[in-house]
């Protein structure tokens, strides 16, 4: 079976499968991003958080994935091929990769800039979002990068407990023993990372427009 | 006014950083605190605006005690420069200036106009607005700072070593361009640095701090340098605080001598019958002078031509005539024909002086003093008599 005749026999499916394959990538990192935040935030705010918060997150990061999608669905009372348990597992990964890379960002902001900002008469909270926030987005987006494209590629490994994406062309490519699904496959993850990678890309440049020779 | 009265801060694990200070900073004019690292300069600047709480005493802003109102509200009417700048590295410098404006609810396109101008106010160019911190010399990033601080137009000015991170040219040009500022504006301002030079030149007063954060004279700069309070004092004011005490001493009237001088594009040939000892002083078409020609050691041959610029010595400063001793006898020391060129106001040259002409000033100024000396002594023993 060649690239195009497996695609031809599923032109039904790859709408709703990419679908399913953007939302299960995209929206745990997003929710991710938003637990890592205040977490990473507390790191940097009260230094002896930050040794149990970044060791746990790290830990978290450690467990192999297929075991995550395996036993969540004891942990969180869902069926074990929901897709639930691959949106959980992987907003996991995100939090676990992105909180001590938040704390870190926040503190390298230069206690010269905190104190101007301070003595300008910034209050905790304007300081927080108008200052130590925006300096520290290079930062965080390079971590948000990483994140984004290991969900891509761990997106593919849920395939294997049957949730309906863009994973099932390797699962059938294996099946059928034939090559052609499987490189199918292999193209729409690497252009949906490549994608993902570009729009966080072009997030970050948009944010930050004064860190153009940092990133290049 | 900025008035410390009796404040003390002990850091939680240190020592005592500011011990018992009382100190007035009075309205419109620059205090300047020195003292050696770690005497607790920044503290005491930090106490003013909240940014380090006094463990006791009170700071008062004319009859506000400033434990009285909100941080942040404090702040905002205070202009702070901080060391190194410390501009936001994400704002570009308009919005930099434009900072506390901002904060106070001033609309941001208003904010940035006045940011602009503020720009031209310390001597940048309107175009840099645009540019990030990132891409400012430090000199610039220095007069940022100093506008951004100045931006909301508040009275006090709190200035924590605006100046060390660049060259001592920079550096001095930025302290020039400060007190013409201060000119025009009249803040109430306390200055930090450690150093001694730039507290004489700029400071109205001079609040010389010790190790321990004790206060261990305040006084004019005039009267540091020729009354040190104690042995501490006068080490730190240094070596040559006669020499730089003359800098503070009016040169009055001082016994000018007539010179001949040749106009720039004179023939070389007319020059030998105005030259005095082998040396012309060369003046400009406005008598404004240029330099000297060493006249002597031309021959005959080499005498053909105009008189240019290229020709002159330039090695002499000028002094003016309403100036200092110090300028007047550096102005002698300095001129290769041994011969200081005064000049007037408008920068017209007014006659010379020599060095021995100086000094006869400076002891005559220095005997007046003596007696004075003896006469205060006198009159303290004697006050101490019971
Ligand atoms: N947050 C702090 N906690 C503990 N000790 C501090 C703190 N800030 C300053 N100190 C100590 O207080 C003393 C005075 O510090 P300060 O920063 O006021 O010195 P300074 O005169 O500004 O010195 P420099 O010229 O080096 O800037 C120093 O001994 C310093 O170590
Ligand atoms: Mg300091």
């Amino acid at each position: 079976m060649n690239l195009w005749s497996y695609l031809q026999q599923h032109s039904g499916d790859l709408a709703g499968w990419t679908w399913t394959t953007v939302w299960l990538a995209a929206l745990p990192l997003l929710v991710g991003l938003a637990i890592a935040l205040p977490l990473g935030w507390l790191a940097s705010r009260l230094r002896w958080t930050y040794p149990p918060l970044v060791t746990a997150t790290g830990i978290l990061y450690t467990i192999p994935s297929l075991v995550l999608f395996i036993v969540l669905p004891g942990l969180l009372g869902t069926r074990i091929l929901d897709t639930v348990n691959v949106a959980v597992a992987l907003t996991a990964y995100t939090v676990a990769l992105l909180v001590r890379i938040v704390a870190d960002g926040l503190s390298s902001v230069s206690t010269t800039t905190l104190s101007a900002a301070s003595a300008m008469g910034y209050t905790a909270r304007q300081r927080l979002f108008g200052v130590q926030l925006p300096i520290a987005v290079p930062v965080i987006g390079a971590g948000l990068r990483v994140a984004a494209v290991s969900n891509v590629s761990l997106v593919s490994v849920a395939s294997i407990i049957g949730v309906p994406q863009l994973g099932r062309m390797f699962i059938d490519g294996s099946n059928l023993s034939t090559l052609g699904p499987i490189v199918d496959g292999l193209i729409a993850f690497v252009v949906l990372a490549l994608v993902f990678d570009g729009l966080i890309l072009l997030g970050i440049r948009t944010l930050s427009p004064w860190a153009k020779q940092a990133l290049a | 006014m900025i008035r410390f009265e009796s404040v003390t801060k002990r850091f939680r694990g240190g020592g005592i950083a500011v011990d018992a200070l009382d100190l007035e900073a009075p309205t419109g004019k620059i205090t300047v605190l020195v003292g050696p690292s770690g005497c607790g300069k920044t503290t005491s600047l930090r106490m003013v605006n909240r940014m380090v709480e006094p463990t006791s005493g009170r700071i008062w802003l004319d009859d506000r005690d400033t434990a009285k109102v909100r941080p942040a509200t404090l702040r905002r009417g205070i202009g702070y420069v901080i060391q190194q700048a410390g501009l936001f590295p994400h704002r570009t410098v308009v919005d930099n200036v434009a900072t506390v404006p901002v904060l106070l609810g001033l609309p941001r396109r208003d904010a940035r106009r006045q940011a602009l101008d503020l720009l031209e106010r310390v001597g940048l160019p309107r175009e840099l607005g645009e540019r990030y911190p990132a891409q400012l010399s430090g000199g610039q990033q220095q007069r940022v700072g100093v506008a951004r601080a100045l931006a909301a137009d508040p009275p006090v000015m709190l200035m924590d070593e605006p100046f060390s991170a660049v060259d001592p040219v920079v550096r001095a040009q930025l302290q020039d361009e400060f007190l013409r500022l201060q000119g025009e504006l009249g803040k109430t301002i306390l200055f930090v640095t450690h150093d001694i030079d730039e507290a004489i030149k700029l400071g109205d007063q001079v609040a010389v701090l010790r190790t321990g954060g004790r206060l261990a004279q305040v006084a004019t700069p005039a009267e540091l340098l020729s009354h040190p309070a104690d042995a501490f004092v006068a080490g730190f004011v240094g070596r040559d605080r006669g020499y730089r005490a003359l800098g503070f001493a009016a040169a009055g009237e001082l016994p000018l001598a007539h010179e001949p001088v040749v106009t720039v594009g004179d023939a070389l040939a007319a020059t030998p019958p105005r030259a005095v000892d082998g040396w012309a002083l060369v003046v400009d078409a406005e008598r404004r002078p240029l330099g000297w020609l060493a006249v002597g050691g031309l021959g005959e041959a080499q005498l053909s031509g105009p008189v240019v610029e290229d020709l002159l010595n330039l090695g002499g400063t000028l002094a003016t005539e309403s100036g200092t001793l110090r300028e007047a006898l550096d102005a002698a020391l300095s001129s290769p024909s041994g011969r200081g060129v005064i000049v007037d106001e408008d920068g017209r040259f007014a006659g010379t002086v020599t060095a021995s002409e100086v000094l006869t000033r400076i002891e005559r100024r220095a005997s007046v003093l003596r007696q004075e000396a003896i006469e205060s002594a006198a009159a303290e023993v004697i006050a101490l008599q019971p």
